[in-house]
This record gives structure tokens, sequence and C-alpha cells, in this order.
């Protein structure tokens, strides 16, 4: 059984404008000991996803569909009381802003004691010591020192470390990180990146990696999952796609970033502007902006081709492909 | 990149100090970019990078003597920068974009007017007509629709609003223009875009840029030659792809190192060269070479003395005094 289990979850924000969808239909499982990353543009449903897993949406969104299983526990209506003890407990996030989370009056020492305590049967004397090791554990140097300092004391990736520890204080099998480097220059953030991955090597614990940054995911991740406008387009392992991407919004994705040896070539930018969800498409949502679309995809949403064990696409062209090769098969014998 | 195109623009010993207030009568001067030189070629990319308040952008506000220099001079088209007129006439030449399309423009103005301004203040046309021509000529340049004239900035994405700010910047006719961080605030596919325009106007305009970003294959892309600075001092700079591939000073082989690349097999098979410890502050930056807190190279001769920055190989300047003992 996968240690958790999305199923077709939904889930919106009811504003003045009308109903905002999201997420909308979204599956996926994750098994201990992995990776996942979800990438897409701003806005695609990335956090809404996280968020709703751990039910700590903004007061107008609701879960409106679907199923979440945590060990094979239902949390979607399970209540506030499941809830408390999955967060801090099973699961726990850390932002892309540590100062969001750290509270700027209190030393790192008394928060993480706080955490500690608040999750774990450990007394005072127990917690501190184990804060210092967490501080240990996260490479932050003269950790005794950090426990009497304010978060303001220490920079921005000293703070992130901190926070990582925090999140690692209840022991978690799930830890989502929420673009945690995206606000970091790029030596800190290849700190955080291997700190991450060594972690979740020492603890066994499962990781997923919320950002807009390829090259994050492709350093990181065992399976990436790729959303645009509240659904998944593509999910696969790394090398499915990177290497092997089937559809459109992916490919477009792919060729939109500069690599390493590609010199003068163009990049190819995928045109238009980003998806309104208060205008959504009828059939495909990327269907506006991609060229490869056809009269169908304008029409009808287009269901998950299987293109291997892990990889999955819902893209018409993928479903044309198919049946042209089948056709050519059987035209073959 | 021909040898024989002409110099732009040249920086000499740049130097710009800000005076930070250590108490009631006391202050301190932090030295945001110190001692910086080089050189843009007509028509070329310079790429600027480093990190976070490494002084990049200052660098670029100090040659639009947006900050008066410190220190060290500053030519622009083969004349240096010296008095009031040279000011107006560099003014009207370079300009400058910058990374924040949410804030920096006025939401209740409208594109037409955001455009028009420069025109305006340096009363650019003869009559409302061939200012509203120059408007839209402009909006054509960067992919502005005519009928977006009229409308009100916030209601444009930030793909777009970058846009606005560029045909902005590009209303006077600039031969030079300091991008500090044009599309580190938008969304890949939207990136793309944008960087693709720089290009065009680049070829069809002539223009050349001082680009400061800190995503280095952005940098890589975009630019013939790059920059590192590091704590207010240029450490090395070389053609694109040799310093993406050849870096020679320890500070650029790390930062480099550290880059994520889009590719899993590249960056899984990568090897980074961790620093130690946090970048000083640039109030007390270390005596002699800036990198030397955390260079695994250091000897006592780096504390003593601040490398030159010295051409080491045609075109390829680094201010480190073990480059040949590193890179043997
Ligand atoms: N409280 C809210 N009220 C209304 N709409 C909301 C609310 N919170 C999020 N949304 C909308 O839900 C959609 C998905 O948002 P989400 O934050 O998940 O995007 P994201 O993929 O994480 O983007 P980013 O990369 O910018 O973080 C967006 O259209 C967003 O505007
Ligand atoms: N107007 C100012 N007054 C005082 N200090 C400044 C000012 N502008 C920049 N600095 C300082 O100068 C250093 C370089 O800043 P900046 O050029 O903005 O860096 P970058 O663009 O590389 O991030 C930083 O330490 C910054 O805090
Ligand atoms: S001068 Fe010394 S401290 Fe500076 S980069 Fe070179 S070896 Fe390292
Ligand atoms: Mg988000
Ligand atoms: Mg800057």
């Amino acid at each position: 059984m996968a240690l958790l289990e999305v199923k077709d979850l939904k889930t919106s924000f009811f504003t003045a404008a009308g109903e905002v969808k999201a997420v909308n239909g979204v599956s996926f499982s994750l098994d201990r000991h992995k990776v996942l990353g979800i990438v897409g543009e701003s806005g695609s449903g990335k956090s809404v996803t996280a968020y709703s897993i751990m039910q700590i949406l903004d007061a107008n969104g609701r879960i409106v569909g679907g199923s979440i299983k945590l060990d094979g526990q239902e949390l979607v209506g399970a209540g506030e009381k499941v809830m408390k003890t999955v967060r801090g407990n099973k699961i726990s996030i850390i932002f892309q802003d540590p100062m969001t989370s750290l509270n700027p009056t209190y030393t790192i020492g008394h928060q993480l004691i706080e955490a500690i305590t608040l999750h774990t049967d450990r007394d005072k004397k127990q917690a501190w010591d184990r804060a210092v090791e967490l501080l240990k554990l996260v490479n932050v140097n003269e950790p005794e020192k950090r426990m009497k300092q304010y978060p303001f004391e220490l920079s921005g990736g000293m703070r992130q470390r901190v926070m990582i520890a925090m999140a690692l204080s209840c022991e978690p099998d799930i830890l989502i990180a929420d673009e945690p480097t995206t606000a970091l220059d790029v030596t800190i953030q290849a700190g955080i990146l291997e700190l991450m991955k060594s972690l979740q090597d020492q603890l066994g614990m499962a990781i997923i990696m919320i950002t807009h940054d390829l090259g994050v995911v492709a350093q990181l991740c065992d399976e990436i999952i790729v959303m645009y406008a509240g659904s998944i387009c593509e999910r696969g392992t790394a090398e499915d796609i990177f290497y092997d991407p089937h559809h459109s919004y992916t490919k477009g994705l792919l060729k939109s970033i500069p690599t390493v040896d590609m010199d003068d070539k163009k990049l190819e930018p995928i045109t238009g502007t980003p998806i309104d969800l208060l205008n959504m498409p009828k059939g495909c949502p990327f269907a506006p902006r991609c060229d490869d679309a056809m009269h169908i995809c304008i029409n009808q949403t287009c269901d998950y081709v299987q293109i291997n064990e892990h990889h999955y696409s819902a893209c018409w062209m993928n479903v044309k492909e198919m049946m042209e090769e089948q056709k050519g098969g059987a035209s073959n014998e | 990149m021909s040898e024989e195109r002409e110099t732009i623009l040249r920086v000499e010993h740049l130097k710009e100090y800000f005076d930070i207030s250590t108490g009631f009568f006391s202050s301190k001067p932090l030295k945001a970019v110190d001692d910086v030189s080089f050189e843009i070629k007509k028509g070329e990319t310079l790429g600027l990078v480093g990190e976070s308040g490494c002084g990049k952008t200052t660098v670029g506000r100090t040659i639009l003597h947006l900050y008066q220099p410190t220190g060290g001079k500053v030519f622009f088209e083969g004349k240096e920068v010296k008095t009031k007129e040279d000011l107006l006439e560099l003014r009207r030449k370079a300009t400058m974009v910058f990374q924040d399309p949410y804030s920096s423009l006025n939401p209740r103005m409208t594109v037409s007017d955001i455009i028009g301004e420069p025109l305006d203040i340096h009363k650019m046309y003869k009559d409302k007509k061939e200012r509203q021509e120059r408007i839209l000529e402009l909006m054509g340049h960067v992919g502005l629709n005519s009928e977006h004239a009229a409308r009100y900035a916030h209601e444009f994405s930030g793909g777009q609003r970058q846009r606005i700010g560029i045909a902005r910047a590009l209303a006077l006719n600039p031969s030079f223009i300091v991008c500090d961080e044009p599309v580190s605030a938008l969304d890949v596919s939207i990136q793309a875009q944008v960087i693709n325009m720089f290009d065009e106007l680049q070829d069809k305009l002539g223009l050349t840029y001082l680009f400061i970003a800190h995503d280095l294959l952005v940098v890589k892309h975009i630019s013939d030659r790059i920059a590192v600075m590091y704590l207010g001092k240029m450490v090395e700079l070389a053609g694109a792809d040799e310093i993406y591939h050849h870096p020679l000073h320890p500070y650029t082989k790390s930062l480099i190192s550290a880059v994520p690349v889009p590719d899993p097999k590249i960056a899984r098979a990568n090897k980074r060269i961790a620093l130690s410890g946090d970048i000083p502050s640039p109030l007390n930056a270390p005596s002699g070479c800036p990198f030397r807190t955390r260079c695994q190279y250091a000897t006592e001769k780096c504390a003593e003395s601040m490398p030159e920055f010295k051409e080491v190989a045609s075109g390829h300047f680094v201010a480190c005094h073990r480059t040949e003992e590193i890179n043997g």
C-alpha cells in the first residue's frame, strides 16, 4: 500500500467572482523513501494541492471532491481532531519564506523546544538536547549558540535550515517542501537541497518537493508531476519527464528553458498568456496555448494515456499517435 | 564576438560606498562596489552574476549615475562622463529595465502614458500625432497590441508588464540598457518570451546590454561574456562558454557547480564544490581577497593583499593570487 494515495482531488475557492477550481481532479500516490516533485507555472495549483493534503486552506477554500488516504486512513472529511495528529506528527510542511513560520519574538531554541514537546513525549531537558541534535543534523554551525538567537539574527539559508529542523522535530513520514529554496542564492540552495536528500536517506521519509524550477526537480526527484491549471497533465519518473515527455505542455516547458549546451539555439517559448481559472476551456486546459491543438482538444478533456508502467499523459496528441501506431501495425501484418 | 567592435562603455576603478551610521556621530562606509573595471563592446551583452547583495544592482545604477560614483571613471561612447551635459546625454542614451514588473510601473497610468512619459520629459515629438505614432511603434517592438494602449498597467500579467517597462526604456532610442533581473519574477514559459524579445531587439536596434540575473543558465544563454562579482569586487570575467566550462576563480567554480541543471543524469552526476560558512557582511569585508574566508586555497598572502584583476588568457580576467597553482 502506498503511504499517500490521492484520488481525484478537487479543491475550490469560493470568491465574489465565482468558484475558482484551483485543483481539479488530481490523482497520485507516494511511496516511502521517495521524492516526488510537483512542477508547473504560477497558479497551476501546486501549493493548493499541498495545503489540501494538510487541510490548511484559506477560509474560502474547500475540498469539494476526491479522497486523500494516508496509510490507508481517509483524511477527507476526517475532521480537525484527526488532522491535528496528522499535521506535525505524520506530515510536515516547510514554506518558501521561513519568516512566515518562525516567530520573530522568540528564540530559535524556544520554538524548537515547543515543537518537540508538543509532538513527542520528551520533557524540557530532553527537548533541548533533541533541538541541538536537530540543528546539528541540518548542519547549523554552533547549535548551542543558535538556540539562544532570534530568527532575524540568522542568514536566509540558516533560517531555512532551522525550518527544516522544526519540520523534522516530529519525525514525520512525509515532508512537504513548498518552494523551500526559491528565495535563496544558488550556492545556498544547493546546500539545502543536498541536506534534504541526505536527511531523506538517513530518516527514510518521503518528500513532496514543490517548485517551478526544473533544475531542482531534475536533481532531487524520483518521480515528477507536471501541473497545469489545476490538473496533472503528465506524471512519470524524472527520466520519463525529461527524456521522453509526452504532453504538449511538458514538451513546451522543456523547450522554453535554457540548458547547458544549447549555445545559440533560440528558446521556444510557450505562446499566449497563463490560464484564467475563472474562464476555463471546455476541453484540455492547455488547448488555448497549444501549438498542436486539434478540434477535439478544445471540446473534450483527454483521459490519461499510459505510456509505460509509471508514465501517464493526458494529451490528445498521444491518443492520436497511439491510434496511428496501431493502424500502422495492423496494415503491416 | 568580433575583435574590431568598438567599446561603448568603459569603467575604470569604479567605487560606490554608502555611509552607514553606526552610532550618533559615527558612520562606516559600506563598500557596495569596490574598484571594479571592465568594458562593454557595442552590440554585446555582458552578463553580471553573483550572490544577492554582492553589488550587481549598484554597479548598474552607478554606471548610469543614478548614484554618484564614490570613485573611478565611466567612459560612455569614448567620452568620460564629467559635466552636466555629459550626464544628460548619458541619461538619454543609457537606461535601465527593472526586476519587478509589478511595482516598477504606476498602476494608475495607461500603457500609452507610461511609455510616453520619457518622450514628454525630453520633448521628443512635434505634435500629438507624432507622439502617438512613436508610442505605437514602441509597443510594436515589444509585441504589445495597439488596443492595449488605453488600458491600465494593473490589468496586465507579469510578462506583459515587463514588455511595457521595456517599451518605456526604449522610448528615447537608447544604445545601452542595464537589465536588472528583468526575467527573474516571471514564470519560465513567459521568461522565454521576454528573453527572445531582448535578443530580437538587440539585433533590430543594435542595443548593448548589461544583463544582471541570478539564474546562471539564463545569463549564459543571453550573454556573450559573463562577469562574476563577490562582495563588491569583480573576481572573474570571460566569454560565456569559457566561464561556464573553464572557470578559474575558486568562487566561480563553486557557483557554477551549484547550478541546478535541468537534466537528471547531469544533475545527479554533478559534484558540487561546497562553500563553508556564510558570505561576510560588506561592512566587515575581509582584508585582501574578499573570498579568502571561504576559500579552500587561501594562504597568508590572500589576507595581505587584494589580488590584481588580471588577464590570464586572451579575454579571460581573474582576481586570485593562486590562479596558476589551482588550475595548474
Ligand atoms: N484564498 C484563495 N482565494 C481564491 N483563489 C485562490 C486562493 N488561494 C489560491 N487561489 C487560486 O488557486 C489557484 C492555484 O494556486 P496555488 O497557490 O496552488 O498555485 P501554485 O501552483 O502554488 O503557484 P505558485 O507557483 O505561484 O506558488 C490560483 O489560481 C490561485 O489564484
Ligand atoms: N542605497 C543604499 N544604501 C545603503 N546600502 C546599500 C544601498 N544600495 C545597496 N546597498 C548595499 O550595497 C550592497 C550591494 O547591493 P546591491 O548592489 O543591491 O546587490 P545585488 O544587486 O548584487 O543584490 C548590499 O550590501 C546592499 O545592502
Ligand atoms: S586570492 Fe587566495 S583566497 Fe582569494 S580566491 Fe585566490 S586563493 Fe582563494
Ligand atoms: Mg505556490
Ligand atoms: Mg539587485
